[in-house]
C-alpha cells in the first residue's frame, strides 16, 4: 500500500488536469456530421468538483450517444463518474462546488448545456426521465404517490385535477403496482421497496420521455424484484421506442437488457462497443479483470477469482497517464506518462464483426491481444 | 488448543459418517426466532408474532461452508445471530460441536465466543471508530486472554494483519483512514484472532465494489483451507454463494426451500422458488442471456407477521395449487442429501 504524496506533488499532478482540453475529436462515430443523428449524444463531457485539495475531474472527456429504442449500459465501479455523467447530461450537478467545464450534451440536436434554465426543467420530467438508486430518499415523503405524479402533469402536460388522476392511476397501473386507485392515495412510506421504485418509475415515465436514465435504479432491490423493474423498462423501451441508459455496476444486468456498452475507469469511457463484443472480446485489462472477478452463476464453484490486483484509485491523486496502470500488470513506461484516448479496435485483436464501433483506450491491448504484450517487468 | 487443532484437521470433510457428535461442527435442529408484538395501553399483551426464522434445521461440517441465500426478511440474518446466541431463540436447538448452546449460559457461553466468530456486511458500522486498526484486531486476544503479554499480542496482531493482506505497519491508523475493502480485512482479522473453527459471515461482500469483492471471496477461501474453518455464508447473491459454497440452503420467510450441495443446486434447482431466484440472477454473458429461461415472480415477499398458511411461498408461486394453502411441506431428502420442501415437484 503506497503512502499518498504530500499535497504538492498531488497539486502538481491534478492541476494540469483542471483545464481539460485535448481529445477534441471525440472518436464517437458521426460526429463529423453537423448536429447529430443520435437520440442523445455526448460528446467530450468534463466535470469537475473544487475541493479543499484541489480540482477533481469526475468525469474526463466522456463521449457516448443512445438511439431511440435502444438501451445502453454504462457500467463501472464506485467513484468511476457514472452517476457524475448522468447527472451532468440532466444539468443536475450542484454548482459550486461542480462545474461542468467543457462538451456538448445534444439531445434531439439540442446542446442541453446552452439552453436557459426554464426551458431545461421542461427537459426534465419531460422528455428525459430519471430514476435513482434510493426510492425513499428520492420521494417526498409528505406527498402522496398521486401528487407527485400529477406535479409532473401539471408542469409539462397542463392537465389537472380528475383527468390527471386518472392518468396517473392508468400509469400505476402501467408499472405494476397493486391496486393503483389506492395506492394514488398512499404515501411513500406505506409502499415496499419494490414498490417505491415503482412509483419512481411511474414518476418518470409519466410524460412519456423519449430517454430514461436509470441510476442504480435497481441496485437496493432484492433479485426478484429486480428482474420485475428491469422487464418493466424493457416493455416500456420496446413498447414506446423510449431509449434508456442504464447506470450500474451490475455486470449481469447490463449483459441481460442493454445492445450497447461503455465501461467507466476514473472519470473516462475505457472501452465501448456492443454487449457481445465487450464480453466476448473484452480489450481493455480492466474489462477483462473485471469479467474474471465476478462470480458467474454458472461457473462450477470453488474455481479461484482473478481479483484485479489493488484500490479504485482516489480521483483527486490520480497517475500521470493511464489510471489503470498502477493496477494493470500490462503496463508498459509509456502507459505511466501519457493516458490513451479510445481508438477502433483492429480486426487482429479478435473483432467479432466488420464496421462495429468497438472501441478501446489502452496502449497495449493489441499486443495483449495478439499475445505480444511483454506486461510489466517484476522489479 | 493443541489438541483443538488436532481434532479439527484429523476429521474426514464431507464424510457422511452417522457419528454427528464428530463429524458436524455446527447442527442446527428446528430453530425458530419469533419477536413478539404487544399492543393495548397500560395493559400490554402479546397480540402477535414476527416469525423471523419458523423451524430451521442443517448441519455444518468442519472445514466447510454452508450457503444461506435468500430475499431480504427471508430470515438469514437472525438465523445467524441465532446461532451465535447473539438473539436467543424461541425454540429449536443449536448445537456446536456436542454442546447445546441454547442451555448455556451467557457467561459459560464466553469460550465459544472465541471459537464462533462473525463477519458483518457494513465495513463502516462494524469498527469501532475510536480504535485504531491494531487495538479492533488485539482486543479478542485481550478478552479471551490469548495472546499473551504485550509484545507478544503486538506481534500476533501484526501477524493477522499480514495474514488478511494489510501492511502491519498500518496498525496504528483508525477505521476512516481505510478503504471498504481495507476494512473488511480488519474485520476478518478481528474474527481470525480468536482462532475459530466456525466463521458466520454475514454478507461479507455485498457493500463492496466488484474488484474488491474476488479478492475478499479469494481471502476467505485461502483462510478457510489454511485453518479448516467452517463458515455459515449468508448473502443475497446467488452467483457469490455459489462461487463460496459446499452446500446451499435457501430460504424464505423463516423456512429452508432447499439445501443441497452447491453443484446440485445449480445443475438441478427443484423448488420453484429457487428456479425463480436463479433465473432472476442475471449472468455477464449477453449471447448466453438470450437463451435463458426468464422466470419473473409476481409481487413482494410476505409479511412474516403473518404468512401464508400452508407453504409460505404459494401467494408468489407460478405452480400452486388449493392443496398448497393447507399442506405445509417438509424439507424431504430427495436422495444425494438434496432436500426440497414442496409437494408438488
Amino acid at each position: 500500500m503506497p503512502c499518498p504524496p504530500p499535497a504538492d506533488v498531488r497539486n502538481a499532478i491534478s492541476s494540469p488536469r483542471t483545464g481539460h482540453r485535448g481529445n477534441l475529436l471525440t472518436p464517437d462515430s458521426p460526429t463529423a456530421k453537423a448536429g447529430s443523428t443520435h437520440l442523445l449524444e455526448v460528446r467530450n463531457l468534463a466535470t469537475r468538483f473544487a475541493t479543499a485539495d484541489g480540482y477533481v475531474q469526475a468525469v474526463d472527456g466522456v463521449s457516448f450517444h443512445i438511439d431511440e429504442g435502444e438501451i445502453l449500459g454504462l457500467v463501472g465501479e464506485s467513484g468511476c463518474g457514472k452517476s457524475v455523467t448522468s447527472l451532468s447530461v440532466m444539468r443536475l450537478i450542484p454548482n459550486p462546488p461542480g462545474e461542468i467545464t467543457d462538451g456538448q450534451v445534444l439531445f434531439e440536436g439540442t446542446d442541453l448545456r446552452q439552453i436557459s434554465e426554464q426551458d431545461m426543467r421542461r427537459v426534465r420530467g419531460g422528455s428525459i426521465g430519471m430514476i435513482f438508486q434510493e426510492p425513499m430518499t428520492s420521494l417526498n415523503p409528505v406527498l402522496t404517490i398521486g401528487r407527485q405524479i400529477t406535479e409532473a402533469f401539471e408542469v409539462h402536460l397542463d392537465l389537472k385535477g380528475r383527468a390527471a388522476r386518472d392518468r396517473a392511476v392508468e400509469i400505476l397501473n402501467r408499472v405494476g403496482l397493486p391496486d393503483p386507485s389506492k395506492k394514488f392515495d398512499d404515501y411513500p412510506h406505506q409502499l415496499s421497496g419494490g414498490q417505491r421504485q415503482r412509483a419512481m418509475i411511474a414518476m418518470a415515465i409519466s410524460c412519456n420521455p423519449r430517454l430514461l436514465i436509470a441510476d442504480e435504479a435497481t441496485t437496493a432491490l432484492d433479485v426478484t424484484i429486480q428482474a420485475q423493474i428491469l422487464e418493466l423498462l424493457q416493455s416500456l423501451c420496446d413498447e414506446f421506442k423510449m431509449a434508456l441508459l442504464i447506470i450500474t455496476h451490475n455486470l449481469g444486468v447490463v449483459a441481460r437488457y442493454a445492445q450497447r456498452v461503455a465501461v467507466m475507469y476514473a472519470g473516462k469511457i475505457i472501452e465501448s462497443g456492443t454487449a457481445d463484443e465487450i464480453y466476448a472480446t473484452p480489450q481493455h485489462p480492466y474489462t477483462t479483470g473485471l469479467l474474471s472477478s465476478v462470480p458467474r452463476l454458472d461457473a462450477s464453484a470453488r474455481d479461484r477469482l482473478e481479483s484485479i490486483e489493488g484500490e479504485i484509485p482516489d480521483l483527486a491523486n490520480l497517475p500521470a497517464g493511464c489510471a489503470f496502470e498502477p493496477r494493470c500488470r500490462w503496463a508498459v513506461d509509456r502507459c505511466g506518462i501519457q493516458s490513451p484516448d479510445q481508438v477502433p479496435v483492429r480486426p487482429s485483436q479478435g473483432r467479432l464483426a466488420e464496421g462495429t464501433a468497438h472501441q478501446v483506450a489502452c496502449w497495449e491491448s493489441e499486443n495483449i491481444a495478439t499475445g505480444t504484450a511483454l506486461g510489466k517487468q517484476p522489479s | 488448543m493443541t489438541t483443538r487443532f488436532v481434532e479439527r484437521n484429523s476429521v474426514d470433510r464431507g464424510g457422511t459418517s452417522a457419528d454427528s457428535e464428530t463429524n458436524t461442527t455446527l447442527s442446527v435442529h428446528d430453530l425458530k426466532v419469533h419477536f413478539p408484538i404487544s399492543s393495548g395501553f397500560l395493559i400490554r399483551r402479546q397480540t402477535g408474532a414476527v416469525k423471523a426464522v419458523d423451524g430451521v434445521s442443517f448441519d455444518v461440517a468442519p472445514g466447510e461452508t454452508l450457503g444461506l441465500v435468500g430475499e431480504s426478511g427471508s430470515g438469514k440474518t437472525t438465523t445467524g445471530r441465532a446461532i451465535l446466541q447473539l438473539q436467543r431463540p424461541t425454540s429449536g436447538s443449536v448445537q456446536f460441536r456436542g454442546v447445546e448452546l441454547t442451555a448455556v449460559s451467557a457467561k459459560q457461553m464466553r469460550p465459544f465466543r472465541s471459537e464462533m466468530q462473525i463477519i458483518f456486511q457494513d465495513p463502516y458500522g462494524s469498527l469501532n471508530p475510536r480504535m485504531s486498526a491494531g487495538r479492533i484486531v488485539g482486543e479478542p486476544l485481550t478478552v479471551h486472554g490469548l495472546g499473551g503479554d504485550k509484545n507478544q499480542r503486538r506481534d500476533r496482531v501484526a501477524e493477522l494483519l499480514e495474514r488478511v493482506g494489510m501492511n502491519p505497519a498500518m496498525m496504528g491508523r483508525y477505521p476512516h483512514e481505510f478503504s471498504g475493502g481495507q476494512r473488511q480485512r480488519i474485520g476478518i482479522a478481528r474474527a481470525l484472532a480468536g482462532e475459530p473453527s466456525f466463521i458466520v459471515c454475514d454478507e461479507p461482500v455485498s457493500a463492496l465494489d466488484v474488484s474488491i469483492q474476488a479478492q475478499i471471496l479469494n481471502l476467505l477461501t485461502d483462510l478457510q483451507s489454511e485453518f479448516n474453518i467452517s463458515y455459515l455464508f449468508i448473502a443475497h447473491d446467488l452467483s457469490v454463494v455459489r462461487h463460496i459454497s459446499d452446500r446451499v440452503a435457501v430460504m424464505y420467510l423463516g423456512k429452508i426451500m432447499e439445501l443441497a450441495s452447491s453443484e446440485d443446486l445449480y445443475e438441478n434447482p427443484t423448488h420453484p422458488y429457487t428456479r425463480a431466484l436463479m433465473s432472476a440472477v442475471p449472468i455477464p454473458d449477453p449471447i448466453l442471456e438470450r437463451r435463458r429461461e426468464r422466470i419473473v415472480l409476481a409481487g413482494d415477499i410476505p409479511s412474516p407477521i403473518n404468512p401464508p398458511s400452508g407453504c409460505v411461498f404459494r401467494t408468489r408461486c407460478p405452480i400452486a395449487t388449493e392443496e398448497c394453502a393447507e399442506v405445509v411441506p417438509e424439507l424431504i431428502d430427495r436422495g444425494n442429501r438434496h432436500q426440497v420442501a414442496c409437494i408438488k415437484v
